[in-house]
C-alpha cells in the first residue's frame, strides 16, 4: 500500500534515494539542498542503504568524484544548489560529454549577486546548455516522482546523459506538504539494477574516459550528444508511462491546466504553478478563459509540442524566474518565443520576470498578469520592455 | 616489497605503450612509464590524469596509450575524480560484484598539482582514499608554453616571468609541496627523480602503490623545452639536482622523515643551473648576488630537511 504522509521536498528526494539505494554519493553542503546529503548520511549511519558517501571539499570535487564513480561503473548521484552548481560548471559539461548517467538533486536557488538563498532558477538555467536533462517539479510529490524516474531516463541506451531533478528552494524543498510515498518493492522493480555496457572497472575490458579530441572527431561527438538529447524526449515519455502503470501518477513533457480552451495562457516552471492554478480557478469562476502550461522538461526543450498546445491562445505570458541579462528577457521567454515563431503561432506574447531571489508571487499577482494578457489581445496594452512582476516601486 | 631486479623490471611490458605523442626526451613520460612498471605484473589499475601535456599526448581520440583503464576529466580535479573511482571500487567489492584487485594511480604536472588542483588533491588525501597521486614536476606550465608555476625555481626565466633589464626571472621561491603533503599525515610521501638505474623511483613507486591508504609521490621530471637543455643531458641534470641538494631524495613513512641519499660532497648549485638555458641570465657578470641568494636558500632548505630526518 502506498503511504499518505507529509514531508518536505528535501525529505521526499531523500526518500527516493533510500528506495533507489544508489552506490556512491559525493556531496558538499549548500543551502537549501544541504538536508539531502544529511538525510543520506543518516541512512548510511543507520544501515538503511548501501550507498558510499564521499564528503568532498567542494562542489567542483563533488561533480568530479561523481563523474569518477559513474565512469567506474556504478550509480552515482549528488545534490546541490546555486553557487554549488556554478562551481561544478566545468565538470557538468565533461560528465555530459562522457555520456555518464549521473543523477543530481538540484534545489533551485539564485546565483550570488547579491548573496541570496531563496528560490530562483538562475542556477539551473545557467547550466541549460551543459548537456544535462532538466526536469522540474511543482511540489514535493513531483520532486519525489521525478527523482524515481531519473535513473531510468539517464541510463537508457538511447540517452546515456546526466539528469538534473529540480525543485524550488525553500518553497518546495522546506515546505511540508502532503505526499504519497510508493511501496518499496514495485519501485525497486521499476528502477531496476544498473548494468553499464562499458566502465572502468570492467575486469574483462579496460576502458579510457575523457580523451583529447581533435577537430576531425570532436564535432561528431557533439552531434551524437545532441542526438541523445533529442532521443531523451521519447524516453522520458516511455518511462513516465511505465511509472504511471506502477503508481497511477501521470507525467508528460509538460502539463496543461485548463489549457485546451484557454484564450489567455501562462507558461511557467516550478512551484509558482500552484499559485497560478489557484488564480485560474478564481478567474474561470468569473468566466475568463485562462489556462496554464507548466513546463516539466526544459531539457530536452519540447518547443514544437508546447507551440502545438498553445496555438489556439490569443495571448501568452511566458514567466521566467531567471534573468539572462541579455536585455531581451529570460531563457524560457527566448526559447519558447522562438518555438512559437517557428510553429507560426501568432499569439501576442510577453515575457515576465517574476520571483527573483524568492520574491513572493501571490494569486492577485497572477490575476494581474492574466489582465495584461486580455488587454494585449484586445490591442490595449503593449510592453516595450519585458515587465518585472511585483517589483517594489519605493 | 619485492627485491629490485633491474633487468626483470625493465623487461616488464610498458603500461604506457609507445606511439604516444610526448616530446622526445620528456621527463614526464619517463616518470609515468617507470611508476607504472612498479605495478606487479598481473595487477589491475585505473590510471587518472589531470589535463596537461601528458593527457593531450597519450589519449588522443581514438587512441589511448594506456594498457589499463584510464580517466581524465579536467585540469584541477584529478584527485577528486580518482577518489570517486576508488570509492566505486570499494562499493563493488563490498557487494561482491568485483573479484579483481585494482590499484589507483593518478598523474598530474606541477600546474595541476601544486596550483590549480591543490584543493582537489588535498581533499582526496585527507579523506584517506587508497590511491597514489604522482606529480611529475617540470617546474612550469609546459603544456601552455612555459608559464611560471608555484613549483618554478627562483629566478627561472619563464614566459610569465621573463628575465630582462628590469627582471631577474621568477621573483619567488618554489613551494615545498612534498612537505605540504607530509603535513596531511598520510601513510606515504616520497620525493624522487631519475637517478642511475631508476631504483629510487621504482622503490618509491612500489611503496606508494602498495601502501594501504593515500600516498603522494613528487617526481622531478625535466622538460627540455622549458628548461632549455640538450635532451641527452636529462640524466646528468637530474643527478646534479640531487648532488647539489636542490632536489633531495627523501620519503616520509607514517610520519617519519627519511633521507634516502646524502651526497658525499655537496656540489655548488651553479653546477645544476649552468646546464639550463632558463638560468642563463644568472651567469652574466653583475648577477653573482642572485646565485648567492639562490645558493643560500637551497642550503637553508637542505639543513631544514636534515634536521627533520635526524629528529
Amino acid at each position: 500500500m502506498a503511504i499518505r504522509t507529509r514531508m518536505s521536498g528535501n525529505e521526499a528526494v531523500a526518500h527516493a534515494i533510500k528506495q533507489i539505494n544508489p552506490d556512491v554519493m559525493p556531496a558538499f553542503p549548500i543551502t537549501p539542498s544541504t538536508e539531502i546529503p544529511q538525510f543520506v548520511a543518516s541512512m548510511i549511519a543507520n544501515g538503511e542503504v548501501d550507498t558510499e558517501f564521499i564528503p568532498v571539499e567542494s562542489e567542483h570535487s563533488a561533480m568530479s568524484a561523481t563523474m569518477g564513480a559513474s565512469a567506474a561503473g556504478v550509480r552515482a548521484i549528488t545534490a546541490t544548489s546555486s553557487c554549488g552548481l556554478a562551481l561544478m560548471w566545468e565538470v557538468l559539461y565533461v560528465a555530459a560529454s562522457s555520456r555518464l548517467p549521473i543523477v543530481m538533486a538540484l534545489v533551485n536557488r539564485g546565483l550570488t549577486g547579491p548573496l541570496n538563498i531563496n528560490a530562483e532558477h538562475s542556477d539551473s538555467m545557467g547550466a541549460r546548455d551543459s548537456g544535462w536533462i532538466q526536469i522540474y517539479a511543482e511540489n514535493n510529490q513531483e520532486a519525489y516522482d521525478n527523482f524515481l524516474q531519473a535513473h531510468r531516463i539517464a541510463e537508457h541506451k538511447d540517452v546515456q546523459l546526466p539528469v538534473m531533478i529540480c525543485q524550488d528552494g525553500f518553497i518546495t524543498s522546506h515546505a511540508v506538504e502532503n505526499i504519497t510515498l510508493w511501496e518499496d518493492e514495485p519501485i525497486k522493480r521499476f528502477v531496476g539494477e544498473y548494468h553499464p555496457e562499458h566502465y572502468l572497472l570492467n575486469e574483462n575490458e579496460p576502458m579510457a574516459v575523457g580523451p583529447y579530441a581533435v577537430s576531425s572527431y570532436c564535432m561528431e561527438a557533439k552531434k551524437a550528444q545532441a542526438q541523445a538529447m533529442m532521443n531523451a524526449k521519447q524516453v522520458i515519455l516511455d518511462v513516465a508511462k511505465e511509472f504511471e502503470e506502477v503508481t497511477g501518477q501521470h507525467y508528460g513533457l509538460f502539463e496543461g491546466y485548463q489549457l485546451e480552451d484557454a484564450e489567455y495562457a501562462v507558461v511557467a516552471i516550478g512551484s509558482v504553478c500552484g499559485t497560478i492554478k489557484d488564480s485560474i480557478d478564481a478567474l474561470r469562476e468569473k468566466g475568463v478563459k485562462v489556462g496554464l502550461l507548466k513546463v516539466r522538461v526544459f531539457r530536452p526543450f519540447p518547443g514544437k509540442e508546447m507551440a502545438e498546445a498553445l496555438k489556439h491562445c490569443k495571448a501568452i505570458g511566458i514567466m521566467d524566474r531567471a534573468e539572462s541579462y541579455s536585455g531581451n528577457g529570460g531563457p524560457l521567454g527566448a526559447e519558447l518565443t522562438a518555438a512559437l515563431y517557428q510553429a507560426k503561432v501568432t499569439a501576442e506574447t510577453v515575457n515576465i520576470m517574476y520571483g527573483l531571489s524568492g520574491r513572493d508571487v501571490r494569486v492577485e499577482d497572477m490575476e494581474e498578469v492574466f489582465g495584461w494578457l486580455e488587454k494585449m489581445a484586445a490591442g490595449e496594452l503593449h510592453f516595450d520592455e519585458y515587465p518585472y512582476l511585483g517589483l517594489r516601486t519605493r | 616489497m619485492e627485491q629490485f631486479n633491474f633487468r626483470e623490471i625493465q623487461e616488464r611490458p610498458d603500461r604506457l605503450a609507445p606511439g604516444h605523442r610526448m616530446c622526445a626526451g620528456c621527463g614526464g613520460t619517463i616518470a609515468v612509464r617507470n611508476v607504472l612498471k612498479a605495478l606487479h605484473p598481473g595487477d589491475k589499475a585505473v590510471v587518472g590524469n589531470a589535463t596537461g601535456c601528458l593527457e593531450v599526448s597519450t589519449y588522443m581520440y581514438p587512441y589511448t596509450a594506456y594498457e589499463d583503464s584510464y580517466i581524465h576529466s579536467a585540469f584541477e580535479n584529478a584527485g577528486a575524480t580518482l577518489s570517486g573511482v576508488e570509492t566505486a571500487y570499494h562499493l563493488l567489492r563490498k557487494k561482491g560484484k568485483l573479484s579483481s584487485e585494482y590499484k589507483f594511480i593518478t598523474f598530474g604536472g606541477d600546474g595541476g598539482t601544486y596550483d590549480i588542483g591543490l584543493q582537489s588533491l588535498s581533499g582526496a588525501m585527507e579523506r584517506g582514499h587508497d590511491m597514489v597521486y604522482v606529480c611529475y614536476d617540470n617546474g612550469a606550465y609546459m603544456n601552455t608554453g612555459v608559464q611560471r608555476s608555484s613549483a618554478t625555481p627562483m629566478y627561472a626565466d619563464t614566459t610569465t616571468t621573463p628575465s630582462g633589464r628590469q627582471s631577474d626571472g621568477k621573483p619567488q621561491m618554489r613551494k615545498d609541496l612534498t612537505a605540504v603533503m607530509a603535513a596531511h599525515n598520510i601513510p606515504y610521501v616520497g620525493q624522487t627523480t631519475f637517478i642511475g638505474n631508476m631504483k629510487d623511483l621504482y622503490v618509491k613507486s612500489e611503496r606508494a602503490i602498495y601502501t594501504q591508504g593515500p600516498a603522494f609521490l613528487n617526481v622531478l621530471a625535466p622538460c627540455p623545452r622549458g628548461w632549455k637543455y640538450d635532451t641527452a643531458d636529462i640524466m646528468e641534470i637530474c643527478r646534479l639536482a640531487v648532488e647539489t641538494c636542490y632536489w633531495p631524495l627523501f620519503e616520509i613513512v607514517d610520519g617519519k622523515w627519511i633521507l634516502n641519499y646524502k651526497p658525499k660532497k655537496k656540489l655548488p648549485l651553479e653546477d645544476f643551473l649552468v646546464k639550463q638555458g632558463r638560468f642563463k641570465h644568472l651567469f652574466t657578470p653583475g648577477n653573482e648576488h642572485l646565485l648567492e641568494s639562490f645558493q643560500k636558500e637551497t642550503d637553508r632548505r637542505w639543513e631544514e630537511l636534515l634536521q627533520r630526518c635526524e629528529a
